[in-house]
This record gives C-alpha cells, sequence and structure tokens, in this order.
C-alpha cells in the first residue's frame, strides 16, 4: 500500500515538474537565438522593457507604501469591518484583472465617479498613462505583500516588542529597529510575490492604461500584440520577461528568503 | 474593455480545443436521415462578432443536430493561430492580407470566397461630447483618440483613411482588434477613434460621424474552409449557409454591403 502510494506521489511530482517545465522548454525552442540581440535594438521592445520595470518597481513601491500598514492594521488592531477590510485586501487576488481593469475605470475613469472630481478639480486624467498603469499594476499586486507581511507580523515573537518598550523605546523606534527586522523575510517575500505578480500583470493593465507603445506598453502588451503578426518578436519579448524575472527571483532568494 | 473578452473568448476555445482534443475526436457526420450533425470551429474577425452569432443561431436552427464553435478575434492573431496551431475548419477574415497568410501556408481548402464588404465610420461617445466632426478634428493633441494597431486590419485600413486625408493622429492607445476601439469610447474615456461601421452600429453608448466616400476604403472581407474542414459536413453547410441567401441577409442585417 506504501509502495504504492510513493509510486503516486512521484508520479504526481512528475508531472508537477513537466507542467511548469514543458512550456519553459517550448519557448526556449523556438527562440531565434541568432537574431535575439537585434530584436533588442528595436525601440518598441526597449521601450517596453524599460515601462515594465518602471511600472513594476513603482507599482512594488506603492504597495509597500500603502500595504504595510495595512498589514499592520489587519494584525495589530482591532476594528469593525476587520473581516471585510481582509476580504477585500484578497478580492483582486480572484478577480479577473480585466473585470479589476473595467471597475478602475469606472471608479477612477473621467467619467468614473472618483475620476471625475480628479478631472475637474486638479485636471488629472488617469486613464491611457503610465499612472494608470502603476494604479492597475498596484491593484493586483498590493494583496500579495499584505497577505505575507500580515503573517510575518501575526508568526513573529511580540516579545521582543515588550521588551523594547519596556526599556524605553517609543513605538516608532520599537517599530523601525526591532518589529522591522523581525518581519524582513516577509516584508522582502512580500515584495517579490508583489513585483512578479505587477511585471506579468496584463488584463488591468490594457483595460485601463490602454496599449501604446512608450507610453502605456509593458512587454505583456507588446508580447500579445506582437502575437498578431511577429512571432518571433512575441517569443523574444516572452524570454526576456522570463530572464528578467527568474535573475531577480533567484537573486531575491538566495539573498533574503530562508531556504 | 480593449482586449478583454477576445482573450476570454480565445482561452474558451482553447479549453474548448483541449478538451476535444482528450475526448476521442468526435467528427461531423450526415447520418442515414440525412440530418446534418457534428460540430465545426470558426475563426471570424471580431468585427463579424454579432452577425455571426446570429448566423449561427439561424444556422442551428435550421440544423437542430449541428453547432457552431466560434474564435473571435483580430484577423491577424487568427492567421496566426490557424498557420501555428490550426483548430479551425472555417475563417472569414476582415481582409485579404490575412486570408493570404492562411493560404501561403497551404491550409486553405478551394479558394477563399469574398463575402461581404464594410466601411469605417469615426466613432464618438454618445452625443459626440467633443464636437468631432470630421477626419482633420482627429489631429487635435487634446482629443484622446484610440485607434487600432497597424497589425490588425482595421489598423491598417484607419491608416490608408488618414493618409488619404492626410491627417496624423497621436492615438493614446492602440486596440488590439476592432472591438478595442469601440468600448474606450462607449466608456466615454476616449473621445473618438475609427472603427467599422457595423461596429459603430452594434455599439452601446457610441455613435458615427462619417468619412466621405473618397477618404474611404472599401473592407472585402473573404471566407475559406480550411483543410481541417475535411470530411466535415457541418463547416461546408455552415460555408455555404455565410455565402447563401438567408447568409447574405443576416449580413445586410448587420450593416455589411454585398460582393456581386
Amino acid at each position: 500500500m506504501s509502495r504504492a502510494l510513493s509510486v503516486l506521489v512521484r508520479t504526481a511530482v512528475a508531472l508537477a515538474v513537466a507542467l511548469l517545465l514543458l512550456p519553459v522548454v517550448g519557448l526556449l525552442l523556438r527562440t531565434p537565438w541568432s537574431t535575439l540581440s537585434s530584436q533588442f535594438a528595436s525601440p518598441v521592445v526597449r521601450q517596453a522593457i524599460y515601462l515594465s520595470l518602471v511600472a513594476s518597481i513603482a507599482a512594488t513601491g506603492l504597495s509597500l507604501v500603502l500595504g504595510v500598514p495595512l498589514a499592520w492594521a489587519l494584525a495589530r488592531w482591532d476594528f469593525p469591518g476587520r473581516r471585510l477590510v481582509r476580504a477585500l485586501t484578497t478580492l483582486p487576488m480572484v478577480l479577473p484583472p480585466v473585470v479589476g481593469g473595467v471597475a478602475l475605470l469606472l471608479a477612477f475613469g473621467r467619467r468614473g465617479f472618483v475620476g471625475r472630481w480628479l478631472d475637474e478639480l486638479f485636471g488629472i486624467s488617469l486613464p491611457f498613462t503610465l499612472g494608470a498603469a502603476i494604479l492597475a499594476e498596484t491593484f493586483v499586486a498590493m494583496p500579495f505583500l499584505v497577505i505575507t507581511v500580515e503573517a510575518g507580523l501575526r508568526s513573529m515573537n511580540r516579545r521582543f516588542e515588550d521588551a523594547a518598550s519596556s526599556l524605553g523605546a517609543g513605538k516608532w523606534t520599537t517599530f523601525r529597529r526591532v518589529t522591522l527586522p523581525l518581519i524582513a523575510p516577509s516584508l522582502w517575500a512580500g515584495s517579490a510575490l508583489a513585483w512578479a505578480r505587477a511585471i506579468g500583470e496584463f488584463g488591468a493593465t490594457i483595460t485601463f492604461a490602454g496599449n501604446l507603445p512608450g507610453r502605456t506598453q509593458t512587454v505583456p502588451l507588446a508580447v500579445f500584440l506582437a502575437l498578431e503578426t511577429d512571432l518571433e518578436a512575441a517569443i523574444t519579448l516572452s524570454v526576456v520577461l522570463l530572464a528578467i524575472s527568474l535573475t531577480i527571483l533567484v537573486l531575491l532568494r538566495d539573498r533574503f528568503l530562508p531556504r | 474593455m480593449s482586449a478583454g473578452p477576445v482573450i476570454r473568448v480565445r482561452l474558451l476555445v482553447a479549453t474548448a480545443l483541449v478538451l476535444g482534443a482528450c475526448s476521442s475526436q468526435n467528427p461531423a457526420v450526415e447520418s442515414e436521415s440525412g440530418e446534418l450533425s457534428g460540430s465545426a470551429v470558426v475563426f471570424a474577425a471580431a468585427s463579424l462578432t454579432e452577425a455571426f452569432a446570429e448566423m449561427a443561431e439561424a444556422f442551428e436552427a435550421t440544423h437542430p443536430q449541428a453547432s457552431i464553435v466560434f474564435n473571435f478575434g483580430s484577423s491577424s492573431g487568427l492567421a496566426t493561430q490557424l498557420v501555428e496551431q490550426g483548430g479551425g475548419d472555417v475563417f472569414a477574415s476582415a481582409d485579404a492580407v490575412q486570408m493570404q497568410k492562411v493560404v501561403d501556408a497551404q491550409l486553405v481548402r478551394g479558394e477563399p470566397r469574398p463575402f461581404v464588404r464594410n466601411h469605417l465610420q469615426i466613432i464618438v461617445p454618445f452625443g459626440n461630447p467633443a464636437g468631432v466632426e470630421a477626419l482633420e478634428d482627429l489631429a487635435d493633441p487634446d482629443l484622446k483618440v484610440v485607434l487600432a494597431a497597424e497589425q490588425v486590419p482595421v489598423g491598417r485600413y484607419a491608416q490608408k483613411v488618414l493618409s488619404k486625408a492626410g491627417v496624423t493622429v497621436n492615438p493614446v492607445s492602440e486596440a488590439g482588434d476592432a472591438k478595442g476601439v469601440v468600448g474606450p469610447v462607449a466608456l466615454g474615456e476616449a473621445d473618438a477613434g475609427i472603427a467599422y461601421a457595423t461596429d459603430v452600429a452594434a455599439a452601446d453608448g457610441a455613435e458615427g460621424v462619417d468619412i466621405p466616400d473618397e477618404l474611404n476604403v472599401e473592407a472585402t472581407y473573404p471566407i475559406a474552409l480550411t483543410q481541417e474542414a475535411a470530411g466535415n459536413p457541418v463547416a461546408q453547410a455552415f460555408f455555404d449557409f455565410v455565402l447563401d441567401g438567408e447568409g447574405r441577409r443576416i449580413m445586410g442585417d448587420f450593416g455589411f454591403g454585398a460582393v456581386e
């Protein structure tokens, strides 16, 4: 029985690895290696990579600035509606990104109920701008950071904080010198997850920010459009995105995440 | 709204194809009673969405045992899919260029047949709040204009029209197919776009501004059976249905011009 079980588990593991690996192999087999460098010379490719990096890093930054306080509130505060806020936090994770994009448009678009005021009071119109791309990416990516950091805050040993404050440290000092170092692994893991989600973001971005080379066309959007006519360019862009993502995730994992 | 629905449809079709491939092939057959049964997969330009949905309903009413599965998208994307992975029995393209890609790959059975014509209109939100009256107005840098990307037929047609009119437009977004132009305009987020007249007519919340005939293009749509349709009477029957009397009437109802 246990032998049969072991075979079953091994088969499952092999199938899981195959499922993850084979698409990557497919991509690499079709990569036009000889023309790869000339593809890089194309301004569309370079702009898309640049925009992807800018937008995903900005979205990760925004997720940290807004998400860490939210994670703190969810982990430490007791307030009415906390369960509701937590459910709201995870909503973008289950919502199809395109739906998220439409929702963003209906709220922050020129005719949206918030966007109308932004336009009238400040002359800000978000749709079709890089700001919209960053906001869309933050919308889908921030939940990953909040959930990871909240888990970190809940599982950390709070006696160190108590000790610090009994030794006279203020709240801010305690947070900065004791809490933050203790939850550093969750912060890094959460940031990496959020960033990875942001750089791969497609649906909410194309819906809310549109698609314009050099302005809002990130790599996933460029891949989607390149698929229409130029499969080689699409594959090249995909390989580039794969390489950037893998490099950064491996670096992060080696340096900051416990193994 | 841009590319979303298209992608969803593509995924649905992909799933259907995978499931279809897993279950043993179930080719369409003509039963002894002469009743047509089985299914055919039709790859069709996004601008045909409404008309072809109605077409399939009429077809399935005539042949209750038969069913039509659609994959709507930009003709260029569909042509790439057909060449790369196949999966379609019928291909209806918005221009000859994309059809030729499939012909060149020797995937077309017989000859493509031109079946409808279309032309372009300027699409504006209902009530035309920006007061767009002509192509020249689209050059206004304060106007938010959405065009389709030049890779897809409607984007190529739009560029033709603009260059004939000598107008340069800096769009705020380039849509991935014909329907992608309609969404942002109908929502009022963009002030104007250039779309097929049929898409303007089908859109809620948007209206059209005519482009003079001498500047307009005549988009002729070809339709063809693919090699995969061999031995599939449903595909052949649908192809004939589109070209036949009732099919022509339906296309006319949706504003498509007839081909002599």
